[in-house]
């Protein structure tokens, strides 16, 4: 670190501003417009200071929204709502069944074992939309569309993917004696897994889990299609905010600033494992 | 019941399928008594460590059987085998402390915690890591990793101890401190152990029995003594044993009255026909060529013996090591006086027959040993 010179110190720290500014104005700015009326944003020129309102906020948290035409009933709390649920509970559930998953792939060669962790990574790849139409059609046939546990289902086509291959690497990289060491001391297979594979790649897991969290609150399309107002989280609900008195802004903006926070919260905590599970893990593979 | 604790038989091992398989282990049978350390024996990559991994049940064999205690193994999960292992790479639990390791194997024991307490500060005062038992084993240096994971091997109740290397990364002092107070530890106690290492003098200290492994095959099986008298091919004659022995192909030429091993124009060895018993000089006059063999410390100085050329003479403080050119070959002698020879110096060399091993050229199997036929 010492021999570098001031001329690239400083170079560094220019481009790093300019990164920083690139992405972090628009975040900036949407927070700014949330404190602001619908006159204000569209106020030309647009100006950085102003009067600060809550207004906003007091509409979405109280779901009534005043317009020139009328009062407009919101559901935002309650998307919000569903976007914490819908998240939660397809993490929880991937990670029960992605865990052991990635277990099985990392310690076990068997038949047609790589195409299938690398089909379920596929999905990843696939467009929304492609699987969209027919999983809508199958969903109405069977009865779960709009409902949690139908959407849950299709989160998984999220979440899966990303913690069986970040978790498997983890497990890839303990040494498979550890394991061996436990189990010749008297221990059953399902012992070891528990007591020493699943600690043992801990952080891993933590990290998968959080970014298929953070992915399965950001997911709009699959909620969109196969959700009913009362089951579509943030994202979706954000819609409503387009009404046929116009497109509220200020409103718009505090929802995303409301909705990107718990998803910040969680990244700022969970920073340390983040970095340290995807580069420990996924880069490997 | 029979006295063998394990019976290994007809063994294989092979890794992978197809153009890609490596077969690490050929048809491997051996048996090991009750109370008995062996020590199995061999360069890196001779299947070693397969073998153990068979026995404790981590790979499945190819084909053959394995039985411990008189129950056939092979098929069990590790778990019901009831063996110990100590591991080459030592693979200690990282979240928990030396002491927590080794008690860990402990715990299908159900002891108390007294005597859980008080066998792990035993083991740990045996192997020198008493001082490090709060330590974690990310925190403490290969030797003491490789000696915490030898006493969770130890410390444990089991039919067959089994040790992989488990002394590799220790210092020269305190291995050898440590190879008395392990053979103590086991016999004391009946245990039966086997010990994988490419180190002889371990071996030698260690075991009652060695197999000498080479290229997945089983070579020999036999106590260090008649490893060294009769090894029964090239290959465990040249591998036991240091410095190595010396090896040379010969001619064979005799009638009834002398035997002559010929070296190269004016290099003969010559023996008077009686020197070998009627068998073997039969066996060698079949021959045209052999392969004969002489241990360092068999070779011997004498006016009358075959002329040599000093290339290099080292003392190393308690022997010296002499390296000849012999007939344009290299022949390394030990002598345990201090002897000052300059190089270029002419010696002779005289071999007595009992010190010869002779071997087949083109198989390498042992043909004679002394006077006796192999
Ligand atoms: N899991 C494995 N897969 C494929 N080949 C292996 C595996 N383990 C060992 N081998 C091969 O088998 C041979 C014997 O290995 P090993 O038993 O570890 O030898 P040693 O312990 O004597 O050094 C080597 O050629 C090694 O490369
Ligand atoms: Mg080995």
């Amino acid at each position: 670190m010492d021999h570098t010179s001031p001329l690239e110190t400083i170079f560094r720290r220019v481009a790093l501003g300019v990164i920083l500014v690139f992405f972090l104005f628009p975040i900036f700015w949407i927070v700014l417009m949330s404190f602001q009326t619908n006159e204000q944003i569209l106020r030309i020129p647009p100006r950085v200071f102003f009067s600060p309102t809550l207004s906003n906020y007091k509409a979405l948290i109280s779901g009534e929204l005043i317009t020139t035409v009328g009062s407009l009933k919101l559901t935002f709390m309650h998307n919000l709502w569903n976007s914490f649920f819908l998240s939660t509970t397809s993490v929880l559930v991937a990670l029960v069944l992605g865990v052991p998953a990635a277990y099985a792939f990392a310690r076990f060669k068997f038949r047609l074992g790589e195409d299938i962790a690398f089909t379920l990574l596929s999905i990843r790849f696939a467009p929304p939309l492609l699987i969209l139409l027919p999983l809508s059609l199958l969903f109405n046939e069977i009865g779960l569309s709009d409902t949690y546990i139908g959407l849950i289902w299709v989160y998984q086509l999220i979440c899966l993917p990303l913690i069986v291959w970040i978790v498997r690497g983890y497990f890839e990289d303990i040494s498979p004696d550890i394991e061996h060491a436990y189990r010749i001391d008297g221990h059953s297979w399902a012992q070891t897994f528990f007591r020493i594979a699943v600690p043992l790649a801990r952080p891993g897991i933590a990290a998968a889990g959080l970014l298929s969290f953070i992915f399965a609150w950001n997911n709009f399309v699959f909620a969109l299609i196969l959700g009913s107002a009362d089951k579509q989280p943030v994202t979706v609900g954000a819609l409503a905010f387009v009404t046929a008195a116009g497109i509220s802004y200020g409103q718009i903006a505090a929802a995303i600033v409301l909705s990107i926070l718990p998803t910040l919260a969680l990244a700022l905590y969970a920073q340390r494992y983040l970095v340290e599970g995807l580069s420990l893990g996924a880069v490997k593979g | 019941m029979s006295t063998n604790a394990l019976t290994i038989s007809e063994v294989d091992k092979i890794y992978g399928t197809g153009s890609g398989s490596v077969h690490a282990v050929r048809d491997l049978t051996m048996e090991v008594a009750k109370g008995e350390i062996v020590a199995l024996l061999g360069s890196s990559g001779c299947g070693k460590t397969s073998t153990l991994r068979m026995v404790a049940g981590f790979e499945d064999v190819s084909r053959g059987s394995i039985s411990l205690a008189g129950r056939r193994i092979e098929t069990l999960p590790p778990v019901r085998r009831n063996v110990a292992m100590a591991f080459e790479g030592y693979s200690l639990y990282p979240p928990l402390t030396v002491r927590d390791n080794i008690a860990f194997a402990l715990k299908v024991a159900r002891l108390s915690r007294s005597e859980v307490d008080g066998k792990v500060v035993g083991i740990a005062r045996l192997l020198e890591i008493e001082d490090i038992l709060d330590r974690y084993p990310g925190s403490i240096s290969g030797g003491q990793q490789q000696r915490a994971s030898l006493g969770r091997a130890l410390i444990r109740q089991a039919d067959l101890y089994l040790l992989d290397e488990p002394m590799g990364q220790l210092e020269p002092q305190l291995r050898a401190v440590l190879r008395g107070r392990i053979k103590h530890y086991i016999k004391e106690r009946g245990l039966t152990a086997i010990l994988v290492t490419h180190d002889q003098t371990e071996a030698n200290a260690l075991a009652d029995r060695i197999a000498v492994m080479e290229g997945g095959v089983l070579q020999q099986f036999d106590t260090p003594a008649m490893l060294k008298e009769r090894p029964v091919n090239l290959f465990t004659g040249t591998f036991v044993g240091e410095p190595p022995m010396n090896v040379f192909e010969a001619h064979v030429k005799g009638d009834d009255r002398q035997l002559s091993l010929t070296l190269a124009d004016g290099f003969s060895l010559n023996y008077a026909a009686d020197a070998f018993s009627h068998d073997v000089r039969e066996e060698l006059l079949k021959r045209e060529k052999v392969v004969i063999g002489v241990r360092p410390y068999a070779v011997r100085r004498s006016a009358e013996g075959v002329p040599a050329t000093v290339s290099t003479s080292q003392w190393l403080g308690d022997q010296t090591h002499i390296a000849a050119d012999f007939g344009g070959h290299l022949l390394v002698l030990v002598e345990h006086d201090r002897t000052r020879l300059a190089a270029g110096e002419a010696i002779n060399i005289s071999i007595d027959p009992h010190n010869l091993h002779i071997f087949d050229l083109a198989g390498g199997t042992a043909i004679s040993h002394g006077m006796e036929l192999a």
